[in-house]
């Protein structure tokens, strides 16, 4: 059973990882692509149509696997999570339902008059359609991350123990979740500045080489300056995000942070550590006074909980959900005997801690204290992997500001100056997978963080799973281990070809390749 | 509302949704099928691909939303029919996976190979998920094997998962998804012959002749074979109870689904709305009138999608094993709630995916010839 969770959680990581690398890129070139368009219809300026022809082929060639990759996301909480979606498909299903009418439907059908209704339609009415595909892809981020939303933060739902599942009290506090609001909001921030990012380091990439320069240039100054009104709101919907793992998710709290024992007002901040997860201490730290209390709750009075307090409340929390769950089975063996509902009710809180114990013990009644104690410490991810890639993305989102700064200061301040700063331009060329890593690193801290459950404080991980064989899902695995690198190996190799290009691929005739040619 | 209405209201959803699944994505699908067959030429296959290139993935959309939808109103369903059906899920999403890729990436390099690759790359993604979706309803015709545990929790009844999945390739099955296949094919060979001329033109004319009539036939038998099959009926369903299946009876009967035809006789108007749509589809087609044709092959095709959930009513996922465990639409649902509000995102939202999707076809429509791809060689796929 524990080899099945841990295979089906392989899987479900690597094919999210691998959709996360279109989506960002999404999100934001629709947006730089509606900028650029915008430009071209106000001056009428045939430069401005052809960066939004050319930069729109590389966002096609990412885009055709961002939505083969997407197929899976969709159907994957069926096939290898099926209990879980048993338990809460009432409420988790919602979102997506509305991202596919509202969002994809959107996105999808506007994606192809992007590409092909330019000489059929009018300036305008193209323009329209590309602010169709930003907004419907930025309207699926939002359906998604209100769904992931509320796994972090499960508000607005109720037991039902007839049904065994969670259900749907209300869809507003579902949607207008703070957890989910700040998240959408983080998430959509780092597509954009991952596309910036793209379309700045390829843009670097013909300023070094000096081939198309005013196509360069105009590129270069757009994601400089979009980029950086990205990664100052990225920087703050980050921090806004963190705040309300502070309020919503301790454990995960003090596991990205280290912090073992609870720490009372001013609290510093652990710049470089090494967290023990056993002896539930850091081996060596690094800290900086006040930093604390200013990053993690924002105030300089409240004392931020540790992981023995949290620990020993979800110890008592174990024991009350074990007590529910053996009403609840009792209830379940004579339906008709009702005594029981109300108070199981009133202690459905406390459920999902009781399904913890199931890790240890089938029948939850046997419980040793032993285990009760692993169940609670269980409760509390692992530390130091949370720890590290928190860090990694803080790094890198704070090398955007500086980056995008610099950018926008010297290719704004003198028009040409920027020109000759190879070091600015080979950085911002080598800076392009960075993005990747850092919406990685930050979707791990989300749902590594987590753990153990996979709607925090109802489900644990463990439980969640499908009951396929460890074949089947070797079966899978590899099956898209294979179709997946091959789609990368095609895709980049495109990507490639076309971003060595440049604008030469539009077969305009007025472009570097094709003038050195004649 | 009341929770019975909802519920039926949200059967007729999930039959929308895949009606409109089989007749948008259906159409270019059947497109993506044929097109190696119809294009001798490598301008000649453009024209083909070229035809759905803008709205293969709006339609693809179909599909997601199907998804999405079956799982916030049918959780139980969504659940247990893709992990209980794993193998043959993900063979439909690998296969599908191949699309998107395929028209977008063919063109892009002017390598003969790399085309015609990709071609047969676009016709496996095309052809394979409209027969696998035939086999998988034959297969919820016949009945998967699952059961529920004390908890709720869906555990598989097949023997083993290899062996499970080739029984899933059983003559009825695979005759469900020859049907399916060809109702795909003929209804792309005309949507091809709405949007071409000429030679193109009269290839895939022909070509969705032979598959419609294929579909009437397999259709046909169909219909004589499922009256020898093992059926469900149900007893204590409450319309209006807490989602439980397990509170139900159901009996296994020879022919049993044949029986909501003698209790609903207007039930009947299915099966002949696939009959009669499929047969008027090859007589407007062969008399050049694509456009009427489309429309009738769309309609032979809804015929013969509720014919399918009309026999089955109010089962939608029947378990073999356990009988007791299968799904009906009346207590595979969400709760009331969440019906609810469903069906008014569906009631904003599906109206005005329509009207876009009709815009868009408006714009883009017209016959496309070699010329104009040659035109436009740089932009199109």
């Amino acid at each position: 059973m524990e080899t099945l969770v841990d295979l089906s959680r392989l899987q479900f990581a690597i094919t999210a990882m691998y959709h996360f690398i279109f989506v960002p890129l999404t999100l934001g070139m629709t947006w730089l692509l509606v900028i650029m368009e915008t430009v071209y219809v106000i001056t009428g300026k045939q430069i401005y149509k052809d960066m939004t022809k050319f930069w729109g082929k590389l966002f096609g060639i990412n885009f055709a696997i961002g939505v083969t990759t997407g197929l899976t996301m969709e159907f994957q909480f069926g096939t290898n999570w099926a209990y879980y979606s048993h338990y809460v498909g009432d409420i988790f299903g919602v979102p997506l339902a509305i991202e596919g009418l509202m969002a994809f439907f959107l996105e999808s059908t506007f994606i192809g008059m992007f590409f092909f209704s330019w000489d059929r339609v009018s300036k305008k009415q193209h323009l329209l359609f590309t602010v169709l595909v930003a907004i419907g892809s930025n309207l699926s981020a939002l359906w998604i991350l209100v769904a992931n939303g509320w796994m972090q933060d499960p508000v607005g739902t109720v037991f039902n123990p007839i049904t065994m599942r969670m259900e749907l009290l209300s869809f507003f506090a579902v949607l207008f979740s703070p957890v989910a609001q700040a998240k959408f909001f983080h998430t959509v921030c780092a597509g954009y500045v991952t596309a910036s990012v793209f379309v700045l380091g390829i843009s670097s990439y013909y300023l070094l080489k000096k081939q198309d320069l005013p196509f360069a240039r105009r590129s270069f100054k757009i994601s400089a300056l979009f980029g950086l009104f990205a990664s100052v709101a990225v920087i703050i919907m980050g921090d806004q995000s963190g705040l309300y793992v502070y309020h919503a998710q301790p454990s995960k709290l003090v596991a990205i942070e280290g912090i073992w024992h609870t720490e009372q007002a001013p609290v510093s901040w652990s710049l470089l550590a090494w967290p023990d997860r056993e002896k539930h201490e850091n081996t060596f730290d690094i800290r900086i006074p006040y930093a604390g209390s200013l990053m993690l709750n924002h105030n300089f009075t409240d004392p931020v909980k540790g992981a023995d307090e949290i620990i020993a409340e979800n110890k008592q929390k174990i024991i009350k959900g074990q007590q529910t769950l053996l009403e609840l089975e009792q209830f379940r063996k004579n339906p008709q005997d009702t005594s029981l509902v109300a108070d199981i009710k009133a202690n459905s809180e406390y459920l999902g801690y009781g399904l913890l114990l199931k890790k240890y013990t089938d029948n939850v009644a046997d419980a040793t204290p032993q285990m009760i104690d692993q169940a609670a410490e269980d409760t509390i991810p692992n530390s130091w992997p949370l720890y590290y890639s928190f860090r990694l993305m803080v790094f890198f989102g704070i090398s955007y500001f500086l980056l995008f700064s610099i950018a926008t200061f010297y290719s704004f301040g003198n028009r040409t100056s920027f020109e000759t700063k190879s070091c600015l331009l080979k950085f911002a060329l080598y800076w392009i997978p960075t993005p990747w890593l850092a919406s990685w690193a930050g979707w791990f801290v989300a749902e590594y963080g987590r753990q153990p459950w996979t709607i925090f404080g109802i489900l644990p991980t463990y439980q969640s799973a499908s009951s396929l064989s460890s074949g089947e899902l070797i079966f899978s695995l590899t099956g898209f281990f294979v179709i997946y690198t091959l789609l990368l190996v095609v895709e980049l190799y495109l990507m490639f070809k076309y971003a060595r290009l440049g604008p030469s691929s539009l077969g305009s005739g007025k472009y570097h390749f094709e003038t050195q040619e004649k | 509302m009341e929770y019975a209405i909802l519920r039926v209201i949200w059967w007729v959803l999930v039959g929308v949704l895949l009606i409109g699944l089989m007749v948008m994505d259906g159409h270019d699908m059947g497109v993506g099928t044929l097109s190696p067959f119809v294009g001798k030429t490598d301008a000649e296959r453009r024209v083909a691909i070229n035809s759905v290139a803008p709205h293969w993935d709006g339609n693809q959309v179909w599909f997601i939303t199907a998804g999405g939808a079956v799982f916030a109103a049918w959780p139980l369903v969504y659940a247990a029919s893709f992990s209980m059906l794993y193998i043959a899920i993900l063979a439909v999403l690998w296969t599908l996976f191949l699309r998107a890729p395929a028209f977008d990436y063919r063109s892009k390099i002017e390598n003969p190979k790399w085309r015609s690759t990709w071609d047969w790359v676009l016709f496996v993604g095309s052809a394979v998920p409209p027969l696998l979706f035939g086999v998988a309803f034959g297969n919820v015709l016949l009945g998967i094997p699952f059961h529920y545990d004390d908890n709720m929790r869906l555990v598989s009844d097949a023997s083993n998962p290899l062996i499970g999945f080739l029984n899933l390739l059983s003559p009825f099955a695979i005759l469900c998804g020859l049907v399916s296949f060809s109702m795909t094919a003929a209804h792309g060979g005309i949507y091809l012959s709405l949007r071409t001329e000429g030679a193109i033109q009269q290839r895939s004319r022909h070509l969705a002749t032979i598959f419609s009539i294929i579909a009437i036939v397999g259709f046909a038998i169909g219909g004589f074979w499922v009256g020898h099959l093992n059926g469900y009926v149900a007893n204590n369903l409450s319309p209006i109870a807490d989602s439980d299946p397990l509170v139900k009876t159901v009996e296994v009967i020879k022919g049993g689904w044949l029986s909501n035809y003698h209790t609903y006789p207007f039930f009947a108007l299915a099966p002949i709305l696939g009959f009669v749509g499929l047969i008027l589809s090859i007589l407007f087609n062969n008399k050049g009138r694509s456009g009427m044709a489309f429309i009738f092959s769309g309609a032979g095709m809804a015929g013969i999608i509720l014919t399918a959930g009309m026999s089955m009513f109010p089962f939608v996922l029947p378990s073999s094993s356990d009988p007791r465990s299968s799904l009906t639409a009346w207590d595979c649902t969400s709760s009331e709630h969440t019906l609810l509000l469903m069906l008014i995102a569906a009631i904003i939202f599906t109206p005005i995916v329509l009207a876009y999707t009709s815009w868009v076809y408006k714009i883009m429509g017209g016959k496309l010839t070699t010329a104009k791809i040659e035109e436009n060689s740089n932009s199109l796929y």
